[in-house]
């Protein structure tokens, strides 16, 4: 019964998603360029020229051979300077964020279009994907690995990156490593849940948990992600990259002692720009649950929060993450 | 005399090419066997490639599904013209088209040349082989096998089960002694032309056809019949994960693979552009004439498939959340837990600390906030200390903070007025030193400064939360190592106890307590306890204190110091 439930549950979102691309006018659509097995970067974002150039160059760096952006009505010139790189394709859309949940149609309608059969990472600009052996393995290892090993998804957490101090202390220059400014994380103040209905795991906690929702643990957003997906046509993301249907896709986690292989997504949220971001977003109201967690930052932020403590790490490699427990190797060795 | 490769190949056409070419331009001849699925456009592609090599052979292409018979057939063929067309060849070998020579094609060909007589072969009796996956091993030879393995899983397990239930047996042929072990081996002239020449052998090709992974036993159940010399073990290093799918090798295994000493590995990512330059440039290798040994290798997989089946004991997360029960490890480290301890001894935690060297914290689960050791506000792993954030997920406060600190052990006060959620889970944790002291509690109340009808109010709630989680450390199924004491008792004689929990907790240090924690002062307890008797509440978890008869303090300070060596 709950199968069936979810069944019509995929096909709504399927269906929405088609509705939702009308709202999308395409930009640059290079994707006559993709190959068969070309790995595929999907994202959206508003506002974020600052951040482009290092996000191109990080994914680029791993083996991502296109990348297929959403731009919210940018108007600082990150629609301009996507549409001027080689491997690229942008649609750009006026309609509201929230309503389309907050991007989820938009790429569910472009991954349904452009990634079947494709490994696909959907990360926002300010996410950094991490992986076992990312320092001397390209991606496709990783993809390559898990087609062998018949994995179809792949979880990567997020992890909050913030500085020592203040966040406006260090400027954030295009091109920049954001990890030279926000190098620290919390190493193990994370709990989960288990949500029975789509069989994902539900964590929270990090700086995030702590600074702003320790009155309100609950509240706290969500930070599992399973980013790294062989599409098929008929997957579809239901809420942001935390979950996805058909629900044997969220089974990322051993439930019987072992662990499977895992990566993380660093954060870097907690720049300079963070503060001009938190007071756009909720002027535009466009943010998850009535924008709760953008007034809570706000709160914070009145009062020049400091995310750092001395139980802050300070982030070195994967293999760190690995020895933390904040992700495995699995049985990749 | 030299050695013949023979090859099996299906995907990454050029690699197999690029290691044909090292192999033959150094004097041994290959014969490569393509499989049929793979494009004509590809396999054209390769035979051009390599169409100036003169001791170069492609065989006819069969169609290879894991675990049928096609393999086998494709190695057969491929044997044959390598034995009728390079009459030179004293060795065979098989491998495959991700396989990568770890050593110089001479000093296989030396290693060869001093065992003449003898077959590198895994050859092992079915009773005695203990990686094969699925439960598969002597039945791979009596059941019969019609349906596809990979596109009719479910057929194919029915059909299993359903000759399993009607007791189906196919006859295994007279002679033949069913043995297993790696596809990858190396096989002298006359064994494999034995083998191949068989006057049964088409008997045999039939009844080895309906065997499931064929190219797992056939060889290395002829082998049996005619090799005076098996040597069971197979010259390629090749490692499997839990799921039989072989392990890859990458370019951060370069150091690994040289120090090996293997003379070849698969399999190979076909993108490790490092591996393939390293091993394939001429004088890559200067080594000695070692025996292969792929001992660290060996141990690396190993942690890797533990990784994945046991995983680290007392983790939580993203990709391990093991069911109750599963967890192998409910946390990662011992830790202890002590109820009543703080409230008898007036300086418990610092005692403690001082005796054991571990980390004392205060009430954990306390109501208002966390009291981490010192008052720290935050804690390793940058733990917080709102009750709020605590509470509402108490498990993964408890298993973050003994993960965040292993190596350091941790002790925390525990009490009836504390947040009883965990008490199950402690309990049935092998890693829990839980220490009572029973109605320990009352002695804060006792000396309270609150109005009686409080007091009594309080005691009533707070033995009632007690004799539950007395009840439950009672119950068969605890794991944890319990200890309970009334009040009475242990007034009566707390070295000892203390002394226990102590060397349990550092059981090296074993030396003698010199110095006793401070004993609150109970003048008067016994009649605070008939009060509450008298006021119609029955304190029962203390123990045995008769009115007026107050217990002396044993204050050993003055009269008796421990002994001290």
């Amino acid at each position: 019964m709950s199968q069936y439930i979810l069944r019509l549950a995929r096909k709504r979102w399927r269906i929405r998603a088609l509705r939702k691309r009308r709202e999308l006018r395409p930009v640059v659509d290079r994707t006559h360029q993709i190959a068969a097995d070309d790995i595929l970067v999907f994202s959206t974002l508003r506002n974020e020229r600052v951040r482009l150039p290092y996000f191109l160059k990080y994914y680029r760096g791993m083996g991502v051979s296109h990348f297929l952006f959403v731009d919210n009505d940018s108007d600082d010139g990150s629609r301009e300077y996507l549409a001027s790189q080689p491997d690229v394709s942008i649609w750009t859309t006026k309609h509201s964020y929230k309503r389309s949940r907050f991007g989820v149609d938009w790429l569910n309608w472009l991954q349904r279009k452009y990634a079947h059969g494709h490994w696909t990472l959907v990360v926002d600009p300010d996410e950094f994907f991490v992986y076992p052996f990312c320092d001397s393995r390209p991606l496709r290892a990783l993809t390559d690995w898990l087609d062998a090993s018949s994995i179809k998804s792949f979880s990567a957490m997020l992890l909050d990156m913030y500085p020592k101090g203040p966040f406006d202390l260090m400027p954030y220059r295009e091109g920049q490593d954001p990890f030279e400014i926000a190098p620290y994380f919390d190493s193990g103040n994370y709990v989960i849940q288990r949500n029975r209905k789509y069989g994902n795991l539900w964590i929270q906690g990090g700086p995030r948990a702590r600074m702003f929702f320790h009155d309100l643990p609950e509240r706290a957003p969500a930070l599992n992600k399973i980013p790294l997906v062989k599409w098929d046509r008929d997957y579809a993301y239901v809420s942001s990259t935390h979950m996805l249907l058909p629900r044997g896709l969220n089974l990322v986690y051993d439930e019987w002692g072992g662990e499977k292989a895992s990566g993380c997504l660093l954060h870097a949220k907690f720049l300079d720009t963070f503060a001009a971001k938190a007071e756009e977003e909720m002027q535009r109201g466009q943010h998850y649950a009535n924008s709760h967690e953008y007034r809570a930052y706000r709160e914070g932020i009145s009062t020049q929060p400091d995310l750092w403590c001395k139980w802050s790490e300070k982030y070195i490699n994967w293999r760190q993450l690995e020895i933390l427990g904040l992700m495995s190797k699995g049985n990749w060795a | 005399m030299t050695v013949g490769f023979v090859m099996l190949c299906h995907t990454a056409l050029d690699r197999a090419a690029q290691v044909a070419r090292h192999w033959a331009s150094r004097d041994c001849p290959v014969v490569i066997h393509v499989d049929r699925r793979v494009k004509r456009s590809a396999y054209d592609g390769l035979k051009k490639a390599l169409s100036d090599m003169s001791n170069i052979r492609f065989s006819g292409r069969h169609a290879c599904e894991w675990g049928t018979w096609g393999i086998v057939g494709a190695t057969q063929e491929a044997s044959a013209i390598m034995l009728r067309e390079f009459p030179g060849v004293r060795h065979v070998y098989l491998a495959s088209g991700s396989c990568l020579p770890l050593r110089p094609v001479e000093e296989l060909v030396a290693y060869l040349d001093e065992r003449p007589r003898t077959d590198f072969i895994e050859s092992v009796t079915t009773e005695d082989v203990g990686w094969t996956i699925g439960g598969l091993d002597v039945e791979r030879f009596t059941l019969r096998f019609p349906f596809s393995w990979r596109k009719h899983r479910r057929l194919f397990d029915g059909y299993v089960r359903l000759q399993r239930r009607l007791h189906f047996r196919r006859r295994i042929p007279k002679g033949i002694v069913p043995h297993l072990g790696s596809q990858w081996w190396c096989l002298t002239r006359q064994t494999l032309s034995a083998i191949l020449e068989n006057p049964e052998r088409e008997e045999i090709d039939r009844y080895f056809r309906r065997v499931w992974i064929p190219d797992e036993s056939y060889f290395q159940t002829m082998v049996r019949q005619v090799s005076a010399h098996v040597e069971s073990r197979s010259l390629t290093l090749s490692k499997f994960d839990f799921q039989g799918k072989p392990h890859i090798f990458y370019d951060d295994h370069l150091q690994l693979l040289r120090r090996s000493d293997c003379f070849v590995a698969r399999k190979i990512w076909p993108h490790a552009n490092k591996l393939y330059g390293a091993f394939l440039t001429p004088g890559g290798a200067a080594q000695t004439a070692a025996e292969p040994n792929p001992g660290k290798i060996d141990r690396l997989f190993a942690k890797a498939v533990e990784r994945r089946t046991k995983g680290r004991s007392g983790l939580y997360m993203q990709s391990r959340h093991p069911n109750e029960n599963w967890e192998n490890g409910r946390t990662a480290m011992p830790y202890s837990v002590f109820e009543g301890f703080a409230e008898l001894f007036e300086n418990f935690e610092t005692w403690l600390g001082k005796a054991t060297g571990a980390r004392v914290h205060g009430h954990l689960f306390a109501p208002g906030r966390v009291q981490f050791a010192g008052g720290e506000t935050i804690y390793n792993g940058a733990l917080c200390d709102s009750a709020t954030m605590r509470d509402y997920n108490p498990t993964s406060f408890l298993t973050n903070l003994i993960w965040n600190t292993r190596g350091e052990r941790q002790c925390f006060q525990f009490g009836p007025d504390d947040n009883q959620f965990l008490k199950y889970f402690m309990a049935g944790d092998p890693n829990a030193q839980i220490s009572v002291i029973s109605g320990g509690w009352s002695v804060p109340l006792f000396r309270s400064n609150s109005n009686f009808s409080d007091i009594r109010k309080e005691a009533a709630r707070l033995q009632k939360i007690e004799a539950e989680f007395l009840a439950i450390l009672r119950s068969p199924w605890v794991k944890a190592r319990v200890r309970v004491w009334t009040l009475a008792e242990f007034v009566e004689n707390p070295m000892e106890p203390l002394q226990t929990i102590v060397d349990e907790i550092s059981p090296r240090a074993m030396r003698r307590l010199t110095e006793a924690p401070r004993l609150a002062d109970l003048t008067g307890f016994g009649q605070f306890l008939q009060n509450l008797r008298n006021q119609g509440m029955q304190p029962v978890l203390m123990g045995d204190f008769p009115t007026g008869d107050d217990p002396r303090a044993p204050t050993q300070r003055r009269s008796r110091p421990y002994l001290v060596k």
